[in-house]
This record gives structure tokens, sequence and C-alpha cells, in this order.
């Protein structure tokens, strides 16, 4: 088991460098200088080279890729070219926003996909069951800033009940923040849902094919007992690996719900420093996202280890 | 059931808006479409800079004011020399910065130097330009002295990026802004919003509001959503043409149609065939219909131009009749150039609504002439680079909003890549003439040749779409620098 | 299984028979908007500007007076254009090097699985919305950006079938006769696979639909005057309040292009694969 993990985690740790090099290569060569987008369409040409002296770009690459780099492992992940601000700073405040996001879409999810998924499983062939797994198809393939467009129709602009866009900040309540991530949310965790009641449902009905239900089964005990006693605990198992998976795909997710409801989080951050050019930003918010995707599946596969041990004696 | 009913009440209770009180406010919610990368008016060009700080936070010498003409700011007076050349600023006294630090003279002298030194990346140098020395006679006596007389010597020191720092804060402004003006920054929330607050210690008339908050809407949709809420109480330059019409409607507010130093124009390649043929440039014109162009990409909202020159300015001269859209003559001029069955080219669009948009229709406009133009979307930093910097395009739609820059096609190197001896004239004539019939004939002049010569087609007058709660005053209807000057703004009751 | 067995499955399967009309009937629209759309997309009315549907416009018009269902007929094409090229990049590539991985094994298989990670450790959406922005939006480009992460999609499935194909019987009969990994690999590894692959073909080219309307959303997919369903839907986001119809349409669209490839692939899974029934 240790031999298994330690492997798992150095492949995970030459990833992850591998990830710092490509995303500082591409971003390099990202058309379009910083300094002259700050200073705008008047700004003479000695303006704008001073400004490049002084944000760093005359020295060489190679240098600039390990300083980063080295930063990047004390915490320090520079200065933002646009805001001048620390970077990590930038991402702080935007994690406030986005991370509350992910984790409300994917409680949201949960709730509402697995009771769907263990009715469906529980009444399989059933009108109600097709009717939910069709309800799921439909919720799959609904892109979901289009679902977050409607929602802003229906709720903010026919109800003003929930506003359209915009994130007051957590300091200036916590009714009103939640207020403004309530759509967010529901937009983000509808296709999720759909997915993970589709997994929980096909899932349980493995399980239920089982020997050990059916000796279950066979000993008299009722139905009902048998799904939420025995089926249920081990139909989670392929569930967590999906809402594991999902919670990655959720934070960088967000991006494109971010932009429709004009949230101050991470996708947005990044969005516009792409824009802006405000390259330093861009590689810090890409590398934590692709660090937290790594750590996330290291997480899921040492659980998996640990839950199903063939899977590291085998190796 | 019941329980259920009560908790639907309950929760809409809860999310009706908070009911707003009876005393006058002293507080004011702004709603702005572009966060400023930073604070420091003096090192960069974004116009959101000045949106926050211009006149709030920080002062000029002079300033410009709501009509666009320039007024006494920390300095009281001046007086020119008989050569035009020396301006002798008297500066107010007991004029302190935001952290406590007295302003005198020195602090006008280091800013002016550091603004025109080596190591300034003021985006404005140009501004400077004109200056030969400063000095200071005594502390609250300034002598500026010119290399040749400049007409538009006050009107540049009133711009945002020749504001008064001090040399204690200049490297710390960017974050930490500290000026000498009514507001002092109270806290920036990345991304969501900037409140600034009353300076208790301003040296001239206080500032009505106790406290103004900036809150950063970029997306139309949701700052319609916001006024309606009224979480935004006023939004100076409102981004959703498409929806002002319901608020013009509704009494709780004002909706004020103002004008801007913003000049939208359809910018080509002067130095690259086929645009080098005036003759193709006069089609382009010719081709495009102004009206269904503002009605299209403005919701009907911007005044037609026919030349390079803002409506609004007494020197203004209506051009539109010289490039009326009349289809046929377009075709007939690209045939006369030896492009009787058009040719193919693009036309590269900035971000804005209006570029984006306003391209759609244009394209489609000149595809009726055979002109097939190729829509190619670029960022700001790739339009600097590859149009602006580099002149790699063939035509591009872009709003010039600085005021006071008829000038831009005296300029070599400047990307419309426009070369004209006799505009070049009549651009240094205008410079060297102060205010009065000579400067207005001389600016029309050079409004007719840019008409004739068409170096870009001349499109609409970018209007600023101002709408706010019909209860607040104080305002700037127009724009004529991009500012959010809130020192005379109040509630009324 | 007899043919008049198949048949009968076919008709009897729910999904696939509603997967395959609705499938069918975007293909009929996509091909009849190169022949006739009831206005012409490229020409603007500007006076006709965000009718709602009447009998003149069904669907009625957007900002610049442009008739929706003939924009939506057109925008089709740019949907099915970038998800199938893109699709067809992620298998032409992904494909043989999973076959190349499950045939040679050892160190070929640990980079390749290697190289999987990496590029799975990159956020698709975010990676796609940086790479438009270094080369430019646009059709092309969009294509590019979704097609790098179909490859080790591909690459993965391919392994995966072909790993538990190399220990069948039918295989190592092969290899006994002296037939070398190549031949084995064109000959009996990649015919026995197809199911798998056209299935999971299906299932890319859905989620290519919804990675360009998510690309044209935000302006990084194809570019006016050829229209799309992403970028319609970022026009109606402005004009929500004032024009509904302009964002209802496009989606539903979306919706459905998307819905019936996804029923036709569990569809064609049950029928091809009826042990994968319960995977997704």
């Amino acid at each position: 088991m240790l031999s298994y993990a330690s492997k798992r985690v150095s492949v995970g740790i030459v990833t992850l460098l591998a990830a710092s090099i490509i995303v500082f290569a591409v971003l390099e060569i990202v058309p379009g200088d910083p300094a002259r987008l700050m200073l705008g369409m008047n700004a003479t040409e000695d303006a704008v080279r001073t400004l490049q002296e002084q944000m760093g770009f005359n020295q060489p690459l190679i240098s600039r890729y390990f300083s980063w780099l080295g930063g990047l492992l004390t915490g320090d992940f520079g200065k933002s070219y646009t805001y001048s601000v620390p970077v990590f700073d930038l991402i702080k405040e935007r994690v406030a926003v986005s991370l509350p996001l992910a984790l409300i879409s994917l409680a949201l999810s949960t709730v509402i996909a697995i009771p769907v998924g263990l009715f469906s499983a529980s009444r399989r062939g059933s009108i109600a069951d097709t009717a939910a797994m069709g309800a799921a198809q439909i919720g799959i393939a609904i892109p979901n800033f289009w679902f977050a467009l409607l929602l802003v129709y229906v709720f903010a602009v026919m109800l003003r009940l929930l506003p359209a866009g915009g994130f007051t900040g957590w300091e200036n309540g916590l009714w009103p923040s939640i207020k403004s991530l309530i759509l967010p949310s529901i937009a983000l965790a509808l296709p999720q849902a759909s997915i993970l009641a589709r997994v929980t449902r096909s899932s349980l009905l493995d399980v239920l094919g089982e020997d050990y239900i059916r000796t279950a089964r066979a000993k008299g005990l009722s139905r009902r007992r048998v799904l939420y006693h025995h089926a249920l605990r081990n139909a989670l198992i392929p569930v967590l690996t999906i809402l594991g998976m999902q919670f990655s795909f959720l934070l960088a997710g967000t991006i494109i719900v971010e932009n429709v409801f004009y949230l101050p989080g991470l996708g947005r951050l990044v969005f516009q420093a792409i824009t802006q050019r405000d390259l330093i930003v861009v590689e810090g918010v890409v590398i934590l996202l692709v660090a937290t995707v790594i750590i996330v599946n290291l997480v899921v596969d040492l659980a998996y280890a640990i839950v199903d041990p063939r899977l590291w004696s085998r190796r | 059931m019941n329980i259920w009913k009560s908790f639907l009440i309950g929760t809409a209770i809860a999310l009706l808006p908070a009911t707003t009180s009876f005393a006058a406010k002293t507080d004011l919610v702004l709603g702005i479409v572009l966060e400023p990368p930073h604070l420091d008016p003096t090192a960069g060009a974004a116009a959101a800079i000045d949106e926050i700080v211009y006149a709030n936070i920080f002062e000029g010498l002079t300033r410009i004011g709501p009509k666009g003409d320039v007024l006494p700011a920390l300095s009281e007076s001046w007086i020119l020399s008989d050569d035009g050349k020396v301006y002798t600023f008297k500066l107010h006294k007991d004029v302190k910065f935001h952290d406590g630090t007295g302003f005198d003279a020195e602090d006008v002298k280091f800013s002016l130097d550091r603004a025109r030194g080596d190591k300034s990346t003021n985006a404005q140098k140009g501004l400077f330009a004109a200056i030969d020395t400063v000095e200071t006679v005594d502390s609250l006596t300034v002598k500026v002295t010119l290399k040749q007389p400049s007409g538009d010597f006050l009107y540049n020191m009133a711009w945002g990026d020749a504001v008064i720092v001090a040399p204690e804060s200049a490297d710390t402004n960017k974050d930490k802004p500290i000026g000498t003006g009514p507001f002092k920054l109270e806290n920036w929330e990345k991304g969501s919003q900037i409140v600034i607050a009353k300076n208790p210690d301003y040296w001239g008339t206080p500032a009505k509001l106790e406290k103004a908050t900036f809150r950063i809407i970029p997306d139309p949709a949701a700052a319609t959503a916001a006024l309606l809420a009224g979480d935004v109480q006023a939004f100076p330059v409102f981004p959703s043409y498409e929806t002002i019409a319901q608020f013009q409607t509704d009494p709780r507010f004002k909706v004020v149609i103002g004008t801007t130093e913003g000049e939208t124009v359809l910018g080509m390649n002067n130095k690259k065939p086929p645009f080098d043929n005036v003759n193709v440039r006069q089609a382009i014109a010719h081709a495009i219909d102004r009206k269904t162009v503002i009605d299209g990409a403005m919701f009907g909202f911007g005044a037609p131009i026919g030349s390079f020159f803002p409506p609004h300015h007494p020197a203004y001269f209506d051009l539109t009749a010289e490039t009326t859209y009349d289809p046929e003559l377009a075709k007939k001029l690209l045939a006369e150039a030896g492009h009787p069955n058009g040719f193919k080219t693009t036309l590269k669009l900035p971000p804005p609504t209006y570029a984006r948009r306003g391209g759609e229709i244009i394209a489609a406009e000149l595809r009726e002439i055979g002109i097939d133009a190729e829509i190619i979307p670029v960022e700001w930093a790739q339009w600097l680079d590859q149009v602006f910097k580099n002149k790699d395009y063939d035509m591009t739609i872009v709003s010039h909003t600085e005021p006071n820059d008829l000038n831009i096609f005296a300029r070599d190197d400047y990307y419309f890549n426009y070369d004209s001896a006799t505009f070049k004239e009549l651009i240094k004539q205008i410079e060297a003439t102060s205010d009065g019939p000579k400067r207005t004939e001389l600016y029309q002049q050079a409004q007719k040749l840019l008409a004739a010569d068409e170096p870009a087609a001349f499109l609409f007058q970018l209007p600023k779409t101002g709408i706010w709660d019909a209860k607040i005053e104080g305002l700037w209807e127009n724009g004529p620098i991009q500012a959010n000057d809130l020192t005379a703004v109040k509630w009324i009751d | 299984m007899s043919t008049r067995a198949d048949l009968r499955n076919v008709l009897t399967n729910r999904s696939f028979l509603i997967g395959a009309i609705i499938t069918l009937i975007i293909a009929i629209m996509a091909g009849l908007s190169f022949m006739w759309t009831p206005y012409n997309v490229s020409a603007l009315d500007v006076v006709a500007k965000l009718k709602p549907p009447s009998m003149t416009h069904w669907l009625g018009t957007d900002h610049f007076g442009r008739d929706i269902l003939s924009m939506i007929m057109v925008g089709s094409r740019a949907s099915i254009l970038v998800a199938f090229v893109s699709v067809a990049i992620g298998a032409g590539i992904g494909i043989p090097l999973g076959l190349w991985a499950a045939a040679s094994g050892g160190v070929v298989d640990e980079i390749l699985m290697r190289f999987n990670d990496l590029v799975f450790a990159f956020p698709a959406l975010l990676s796609a919305v940086m790479i438009t922005a270094i080369f430019g939006p646009g059709a092309i480009n969009a294509i590019i950006a979704i097609g790098i992460f179909n490859i080790p999609v591909f690459a993965r499935v391919a392994r995966g079938a072909a790993l538990s194909l190399w220990v069948r019987e039918f295989v190592l009969a092969a290899r006994a006769i002296g037939k070398d990994e190549g031949r084995i690999t064109i000959d009996h590894i990649l015919p026995n696979m197809a199911n798998v692959l056209i299935i999971q073909g299906t299932i890319q080219f859905s989620l290519g639909i919804l990675a360009e309307a998510g690309l044209s959303y935000v302006g990084l997919g194809s570019q006016p005057p050829m229209p799309s369903w992403g970028r319609m839907l970022f026009e109606a986001q402005t004009m929500i309040s004032l024009a509904p119809h302009m964002a209802l349409f496009p989606g539903l669209a979306i919706m459905m292009t998307v819905l019936g490839l996804n029923l036709l692939g569990d569809g064609l899974r049950d029928l091809l694969d009826p042990k994968l029934r319960y995977m997704r």
C-alpha cells in the first residue's frame, strides 16, 4: 500500500511540474504586450519601454520560469501586472466566491440526485423511473449558461426575487451574498445532478444484481431494507468517485456561469486576466486549478485503494 | 400546509428590497462598467481610473468643468507672460494631502518633472512636451516656462494624467491613492466595488455626500436589474442601450443622454492598397448608412458625424451631408478606383458593443457594394499590438474618447497611416493660436479637409447615457472628459 | 443473433429510436440550410428588430432584424462542423495511440498514460479559452481546442478495450500462428472494438456541441456573419427583458441536438454492447 501510495504521489508531482512548464511556455507566446495595454493609445514608446523594464520583461525566459516556480513553492504567486497587488491575495478573494459556489452546487446536486437515483432504482421500469431518467437526459443536454439565462429571466426579470448578477461581498451581509449565489448554483447543479442521478441508479442496479444481495433477499429481508442497508452503501463508491471528479470540474466549470452572473470568482478573474494580458495571474490560477485536479484525483485513487486492496496488490 | 405557506410568505418578505429611510441620504452607489486596473491616473491610460479618482481623489493645477471649460483647481489663479511662454501659477494655501502631509509648490514641481522625466510611465507624456522648465518661486508660486506658446497648455494641465501627487506617496498611489481631493479612498474590493468617503479636511467646498460606492457591473443585463432593484442609484454611463427606453418611461429615474468626446470611426489603413485610394475610402463612406448603424448598434443613441469633431464643440461644422448613404455612388466610386466587383478585406473589431455590433452592420452594408470584409474580433491587447502599434490591419472600428484629439491625424506613425502636409500645417497653426474666431476658422478648415480625404469613415459621436434616481442632483450630463465628478452631487427630497 | 432479431431490438429500443429521429431532424435541418432558409441570414433589417414570434417570422427576429429560425438552421452547421471535426481529430490521433500503448505495453504504455493524466489535469474549458485567446477566436481554433481534449479520451477507451481483447483466445491463436502485433491490431483488435468506439464517438460528439456552444457564447467560437447558436445566446443575454424569444430558441436547439445524440448513444450501447448498459 505504501509503495503504491508513494508511486501515485510522485507521479502527481511530476505531472504538476510538467503542467507548470506547459502553462508558463504557452502563456509566454500569447500575443499582446501588457505594458502597452496599461498605457493605452496615446502612450509614447519610451514610456512603454520604461514600464516593460519595471515589470521585469527584459530578463531571460528560463530565469523568469525558475523565479516563478520558486515563488510558487513558498506561496508567493508574484504580483499582478494590472492590479499591482500580490496574485495570491487576488486568488484568495476570488476563491471566497468560487469555492462556496462550487460547494453549494455540489451539495445541491447530491441532495437532488441521490434520492432520485434511489427512487428510480427501487422502481425500475416504472413510469416514474422512466420519467426521472428522461428528465435526467434533458438535464445533461441543457447547456448550463442557457439554463442560467432562463433562470435570470424567470427569477430576476419576471419575478424580481433574486439578483440577475453581481456580488456584494461577504462582509456586506451573509444573506445578500447567498442570494446572489442561488441562481448560479442551481444552474451549475442541474447537469451535475442529472449525471449523478443516472450513476446512482445504475450502480445501485448493479449492486442489486450481486450474489450477496440475492442471499440477503433469500434470507427474507425486505426489498426496502436490502436497498437501504446493503445495496446503498456499496453503490456509493462509484458515486463518490464521480463526486470527486465533479468537484474539480465545478471549480473550473464556473467560468462561464460566473460570466453570466458577473460573479467575481476565479473563472472571471482568469478570463479578465487573459484579456488584460495579466499573464502572471493566469499562470497562478491555472496552476492552482491543475493542482486541485491532481490532488483530488490522487485522494480518490488512494481512497479506492483502501476500499479495494486488489488495486494495489495487483501492481 | 400552513407551515409551508408561512415559510413562503416569510421568504417573500425577506426577499423584498429594503425600504428606504426618509431622511435625505448622504450615500450613493454608482454603477461603472469597467474596473480600473489601479488608481494612479499618472501611470495608466485606462479611463476607468479617471472615472473614480478625477476631481474626487486627485486634483491638478486646473480642472475641466461639466461643460468642458477649464477651471482653476489647486492653482487659484495664473498669469501668462506677454510672449505666451511663461505661466505663473498661484497656489491655494492650507491644502493637505489625504495622509496629512502639506501641499506646496515643491509638490507641483515634483509632479510635473516626474511626469515628463525619463523614468516616467505617464500614458500621456505628450501633454507635458511643451514644458521647458518648472521652477518654484516661493512655497505657493510656481513658474512654468514653455518651449513655445501653446494654446492648449491650461487644458492639458487639467487632464487626469497631470494631477498633483506627493513625493511621499507617488510610488504607492496605484493601491493607496493619496491626493488632495474632497474624497479619500476607503476600500477597494477587487472585482466588486470601490468605496470613497468624504475628506473632512478638504481645503475647498466640502462634498455633500458622506460616502460613494462605485460598483463594478460590466454586464448590461445586470446593470438594468441593479438599477431597477435600487441596488445602484446611478449609472453615469449606462452600458445597455437596448433597455434605456424602459427607464425613460419610469418616473423614478432620470435619463440624460449627453455627449462625449468619443468620435467613433471606421479606421482604414491609408497606406495599404486599396485604401490608399481616396475613391475607395469615399466609396466605403457612402456605402455606410449611419442611421442603420446607430439604430442597430446603439439602439438609436449617438449623433452622426461627418468629420472628426464633437458636435457639442462651438467650432463644430456639420459635414454629414458630404458622405450620405448612397450605394450606387459607392459602386461607381469603386469602379473608378479599379474595383468594379469589390474586393476582399478584413475588419478588426475590439471588444466594445459599438464596435462588435457596428462592425457586423457595416460588414453587411459593404457586402452590398461587393466588398467582402472578414470580421476578426480582437481583444484590446491584440488591437493595440496589431492595429495600433504595428498597423497590421485593413479596417477597424474604434471610438477616440480623448478630448481635443483632432491632431491625431497629423501624427506621423499614427495607425491611420494618413499623411497630409496640409492637415499637419493646419494643426500647427491651431496649436499656436489661442481661442477666438481665428481658431474656429482653422478648426473648420481641418474638419472639411478630413471629410474630403476620408482617412477614416466617420460614424457617430458616442453618447453619454446617464440614468440615475430622479432625486439625485449634480451629476454631469455630458462627458467632456471621462470622469464622475461627485463634488456637487446630493440627494434632494 | 439473426438480422430479424437485430431489427426487432432496434425498433423496440426507445432511446435509440427517439435519439435517431431527433438527430435526423437536426441533420436534415442543417442540410436544408444549404439550399433554403426562410430568410437570408446575412441581410440585416434593423427596422424589423426584436419582433416576437409571428406568422411571418415563426421564431421572431433578433436585434438586427434577422429571422431567428433561419439563423438557427444555418447555425447548426457551425455546431456540427466543429463537433464533428474535433471528434475526428481526437479519434484519429487518440485511437492509434491507445492501440499502440496496448500492443506494446511497458514504457510506451506508461508514457502515454502519464501524458493522458497531464491533459486531463487541465480543466478543459479553461484551456480551450486560453488556446483561443492565444491563436485568436474562430471556428478552426475552437476545433483545435476541443479536439486536443478528445485525444486522451479516445486513447484511454481504445487502450482499455484493446487490453481486454489481447487476452482473448482468438488473439492468442493469431499470435500462435506468428502474426506480428501490428497485424493483429489491424485484423483482430480494431474490428472488435468498433462498437465501443462508435458509442464513445457519439458521446464526444454531443459534448463537442456543448463545448462549441460554450466557446461561442463567450465570443471565442465561429465569427459573424456566420451564425452560431452559442453567440445567438450571448446576443440574447442583454436583451432578455425585451426579447426573451432570442434566448429561448437557440438554447432549445442546442438542448435538442445534445439530447438526440445522447439518446442515440445510449441506444447504440444497449444494442451493440449489452454488457456496458449501466456504465456512463
